[in-house]
C-alpha cells in the first residue's frame, strides 16, 4: 500500500521487519553475537530487546557452532528462530549445522520435518577489513540443495524477503551487503512478504543484460547510466533469490539482447556468476551474439590496504568495460579511471564506520 | 623425536582410563554401606513384569541387530551398519525412565535408542534395505532412524553435531514453558568435539534441562579414550561449566544406568540444570560391520567382556537367581524375538524400493507440499 510506505534505510527496513515478525508470531526469536549491543547490529536490531525481551531477542556466547545447532533442535521443536551473524565468515563455523544438517533434515528423515530457520550474514567491503572479515561466500551456499539463499537490494525487498525467510518452512541464507544499510528507499508498514525467488528488473533496455547480485545492483545501474550516454541501452536484472532462482526472467532478457555481462560481489571461481553464465550457454546459445563476461572479485584475499582496494573491488567501470566488450566497442581507459579525491573505500564520504 | 607427555592416567583394561584418585565418588566414610543400584528409589519397587520387560527389550536389539548383520551378509543391506551389541543396557535403561515429556537424540549407533522408545523392527529394517516403508521413507538408513512422535530425533552421522540439537530441543521446551528434559546421547569420541564443549556451555549458561550421555565404550572408531582424550574423566569436563556430573561405571547393569539416569533427569525436571553423566561400557563388535575390529584391540578384551559382562546374560543371571525367570521364559523371550526380527527381514525384503520419482522428493518442504509454497524459480539447476 503506496500510502503507508514511508522511506527507511536498507538498516531500518531490516529492524521493521524484525519487529514485525516478533510481534506476529510468539515463535520467532532472535539470537546473535552482539545482537542486543547499544548500536544494535548496524541499526538492524535497535531497541528490539527491550520491546520484546531477552528471552526472545537474545545475545549468545563466541560459538557459532554450537549455537546454530541449538537453533535447529529450537526449530525442531517448533520455534522460528533466526541466527545473526556479523559477518558472512564468522558463519563458516557453522557449516556442519547448516550444510550438513539443517539442508538434510528434511530429505534424510523422509520429508517428515519442517526445518524453520534464517541464518543471517552480512557482507563487508572495504575499511580495511580485509582478508577475514568480507568473504562473499553466497555460492557456497547456493550450492547446497536443502538451502534457500537470497540477497536483497533495496530496503523495501530487505523487509519484505527477510519477512518471507523467516515464514518460510525451510532453512534460508539471508545475505546482506554491509555497504547496502544506508541505502534509502520507500518501505511499506507493516506487514508485507516478497516473495522468494522472483528477480526483479531494475531497469530496462535492449542491447545487453547486466545480471547483478546485491550491493553490484547498485554498480551496474551507475553503469546503465553511463552506458546510455554512449547510446548503449543496458537492462538490469536484480537476482534478489540465487535459490531459487528466477531463470525465466534471466532468459527472457538474453533472448531480447543476445548478450550477457553479470557482476557479482564474489570471486568469479566456481562461482553464482559462473553458474549464471552456464545457464545462459545450456538454455539460451542460440540467442547469445556475443561471448558472456564476468565482472568478479579477482582471485586473491581481500587486501586491507586502501590503495589496494581500488584495484580489488569491481565497480561500475568494469562492468562499462565489460559490457563495451560484449558489443565488440573499443575498450575506453577513461571507464576504469578513478576520479581524483574518491574514496573508493567507503560506501559514501558521510560513512565513519563502524563496520 | 621428542616423547609426548602423556597424562597422569592408569589403565584398568586397555579402553578405558582410569584416574588414580577417584574423580567423581565422594565416598563419606567406610562405613557407608556400599552403593547398591537395586536399592535405588527408582528400581526398589520394580515389578515381576517390568524387570522382564527391561530383559526382553534388551534381547530384542540384541536379535534384531544379528538379523541385520545376517541381511548385511547376505547383501541385502549396504553402506553403514554401526551395531549396539554389548551396550543394550543402556539404551533400554535410559528409555525406561524416560517420561512422556522427554525427548532423545544421539549419533549413528542408533538401534537400540529406536527400539528403546518403541520403534517397530519392521520400519527399522525396511530404512536398512533401502525401503520405501522404511521409518525415513529409505533415505535415512541405519544411521537416521527417527520419530519424532516418539519424542526421538534422530540418528545423525557427523560426531557430535547432534549434541547441539539436543540442547536446542531443551531450549524450545524451556522457552514454550513445557515441562520435560532431552537426553543428548554422544560416544566417547564425541566429547572432543567443539560443538559439544559449546553445548556444555550453553546448558550450563540457560539452565536448560539436558542430560548429556556419553556412552563409552573405550574406542572412537578404533582410537582407544587413552589416545584421544585427556583429563581424568570424560564427564568431569563438567566441572569447568559448573555442571553436575556422574559415572556409571557399570553400564552393563541396567538397573544402575536406570539410577543414574534418573538421578540427571530429576535434576533437570525439578530444577532445571544439566548433567553430564558418562555410562562405561563395551562394543563387542567392531565400529561398524568394515571394522576389522582386532587391529586396534585385543581379542581376550573383547571375550573378556562377553564372559563377564555382557549386560544380556548379567541381568538373566540376576533375574534367574530372583526367581524372576526361568529357562523356559527365557527360551520363550528369546524364541519370540527372534520371530520378530525374522518377520522384520520378511517385511523388509517384499517392500517396495523407493521409485525414481522418489529422488528429487524431500528435499524442501514446499516441494512436496505445494500449499505450503512460498517461493517461485527454480530450486533444482540440472
Amino acid at each position: 500500500m503506496k500510502s503507508s510506505a514511508r522511506e527507511l534505510t536498507y538498516a531500518e527496513a531490516i529492524r521493521d521487519a524484525f519487529a514485525v515478525a516478533l510481534e506476529r508470531d510468539p515463535r520467532v526469536l532472535l539470537l546473535g553475537l552482539g545482537v542486543p549491543d547499544p548500536k544494535g547490529f548496524f541499526g538492524t536490531t535497535l531497541g528490539l530487546q527491550k520491546q520484546f525481551g531477552a528471552d526472545r531477542v537474545m545475545d549468545m556466547p563466541c560459538a557459532e557452532n554450537g549455537m546454530t545447532g541449538v537453533m535447529l533442535g529450537a526449530a525442531l521443536n517448533g520455534l522460528r528462530p533466526v541466527i545473526n551473524h556479523q559477518r558472512l565468515d564468522f558463519a563458516l563455523l557453522a557449516m556442519d549445522p547448516m550444510c550438513t544438517q539443517a539442508a538434510k533434515w528434511h530429505y534424510m528423515f523422509g520429508g517428515a520435518m519442517k526445518m524453520p530457520v534464517v541464518f543471517r550474514m552480512i557482507i563487508g567491503r572495504g575499511w580495511g577489513q580485509g582478508p577475514q572479515h568480507s568473504q562473499c561466500l553466497h555460492s557456497w551456499f547456493a550450492h547446497i540443495p536443502g538451502l534457500k539463499v537470497v540477497m536483497p537490494t533495496t530496503p523495501h525487498d530487505a523487509k519484505g524477503l527477510l519477512l518471507a525467510a523467516i515464514e518460510d518452512d525451510n532453512p534460508v541464507v539471508f545475505i546482506e551487503h554491509r555497504w547496502l544499510h544506508h541505502l534509502k528507499g520507500e518501505v511499506p508498514a507493516g506487514h508485507y512478504t516478497v516473495p522468494i525467488g522472483p528477480a526483479r528488473r531494475a531497469r530496462a533496455g535492449r542491447d545487453v543484460t547486466i545480471v547483478a547480485f546485491s550491493y553490484m545492483v547498485l554498480e551496474a545501474l551507475e553503469a546503465a547510466e553511463k552506458l546510455a550516454e554512449d547510446g548503449i541501452d543496458a537492462e538490469v536484472i536484480d537476482v534478489r533469490s540465487l535459490r531459487p532462482l528466477d531463470q525465466s526472467l534471466l532468459l527472457a532478457s538474453l533472448r531480447k539482447t543476445g548478450r550477457l555481462v553479470v557482476a557479482d560481489t564474489g570471486h568469479s571461481t566456481a562461482g553464482m556468476a559462473a553458474e549464471i553464465l552456464a545457464i545462459a550457454g545450456e538454455s539460451a546459445f542460440g540467442s547469445l551474439r556475443a561471448a558472456p563476461r564476468r565482472v568478479c572479485f579477482p582471485d586473491c584475499p581481500t587486501p586491507t590496504s586502501p590503495s589496494l582496494s581500488a584495484e580489488y573491488y569491481p565497480r561500475a567501470g568494469h562492468i562499462v568495460a565489460a559490457v563495451r566488450a560484449t558489443l565488440q566497442r573499443p575498450p575506453n581507459d577513461d571507464d576504469l579511471l578513478v576520479p581524483a579525491g574518491a574514496e573508493l573505500d567507503k560506501p559514501n564520504p558521510a560513512f565513519t564506520g563502524p563496520f | 623425536m621428542r616423547k609426548l607427555r602423556r597424562p597422569e592416567i592408569a589403565l584398568n583394561s586397555n579402553h578405558h582410563p582410569v584416574s588414580k584418585k577417584s574423580p567423581h565418588t565422594k565416598r563419606p566414610d567406610d562405613s557407608a554401606p556400599a552403593y547398591n543400584a537395586r536399592l535405588a528409589p527408582i528400581n526398589a519397587r520394580l515389578g515381576q513384569d517390568e524387570q522382564i520387560a527391561f530383559y526382553r527389550d534388551m534381547v530384542r536389539i540384541r536379535r534384531f541387530e544379528e538379523r541385520c548383520l545376517r541381511a548385511y551378509q547376505q547383501g541385502k543391506i549396504g553402506g553403514f551398519l554401526h551395531l549396539y551389541i554389548g551396550q543394550e543396557s543402556l539404551a533400554v535403561g535410559c528409555c525406561s525412565v524416560m517420561s512422556k515429556q522427554d525427548h532423545i537424540i544421539t549419533a549413528y549407533r542408533d538401534h537400540g535408542h529406536a527400539l528403546g522408545v518403541g520403534m517397530s523392527m519392521n520400519e527399522l529394517m525396511a530404512e536398512n534395505y533401502g525401503k520405501y516403508t522404511g521409518c525415513s521413507k529409505g533415505k535415512g538408513s541405519s544411521m537416521h532412524y527417527f520419530d519424532p512422535s516418539r519424542h526421538f530425533w534422530g540418528g545423525h552421522g557427523i560426531v557430535g553435531g547432534q549434541i547441539p540439537l539436543g540442547i536446542g530441543i531443551a531450549f524450545a521446551l524451556k522457552y514454550k514453558g513445557v515441562k520435560g528434559a532431552c537426553m543428548a546421547f554422544m560416544g566417547d569420541g564425541a566429547v572432543n568435539q567443539g560443538a559439544v564443549h559449546e553445548s556444555y556451555n550453553l546448558a550450563a549458561l540457560w539452565d536448560l534441562p539436558v542430560v548429556f550421555v556419553i556412552e563409552n565404550n573405550g574406542y572412537s572408531m578404533g582410537t582407544s579414550q587413552a589416545r584421544s582424550s585427556a583429563g581424568p574423566s570424560l564427564a568431569q569436563r563438567a566441572e569447568g561449566y559448573g555442571m553436575s556430573w556422574d559415572i556409571s561405571e557399570n553400564g552393563h547393569d541396567v538397573l544402575e544406568v536406570r539410577d543414574k539416569v534418573s538421578q540427571a533427569l530429576k535434576r533437570a525436571h525439578e530444577e532445571h540444570k544439566p548433567t553430564v553423566l558418562e555410562i562405561r561400557t563395551y562394543r563387542s563388535r567392531g565400529h561398524s560391520i568394515a571394522d576389522p575390529d582386532t587391529t586396534y584391540r585385543e581379542k581376550h578384551e573383547i571375550e573378556e567382556y562377553k564372559r563377564t559382562k555382557d549386560p544380556i546374560m548379567v541381568y538373566q543371571n540376576t533375574l534367574v537367581a530372583e526367581g524372576v525367570l526361568n529357562d523356559e521364559l527365557i527360551a520363550k523371550i528369546d524364541e519370540s524375538a527372534r520371530a520378530e526380527a525374522e518377520t522384520s527381514a520378511q517385511f523388509a525384503d517384499q517392500s517396495p524400493f523407493p521409485t525414481v520419482e522418489d529422488i528429487k522428493k524431500d528435499v524442501y518442504w514446499e516441494t512436496d507440499n505445494p500449499a505450503d509454497r512460498k517461493s517461485v524459480g527454480t530450486l533444482f539447476f540440472d
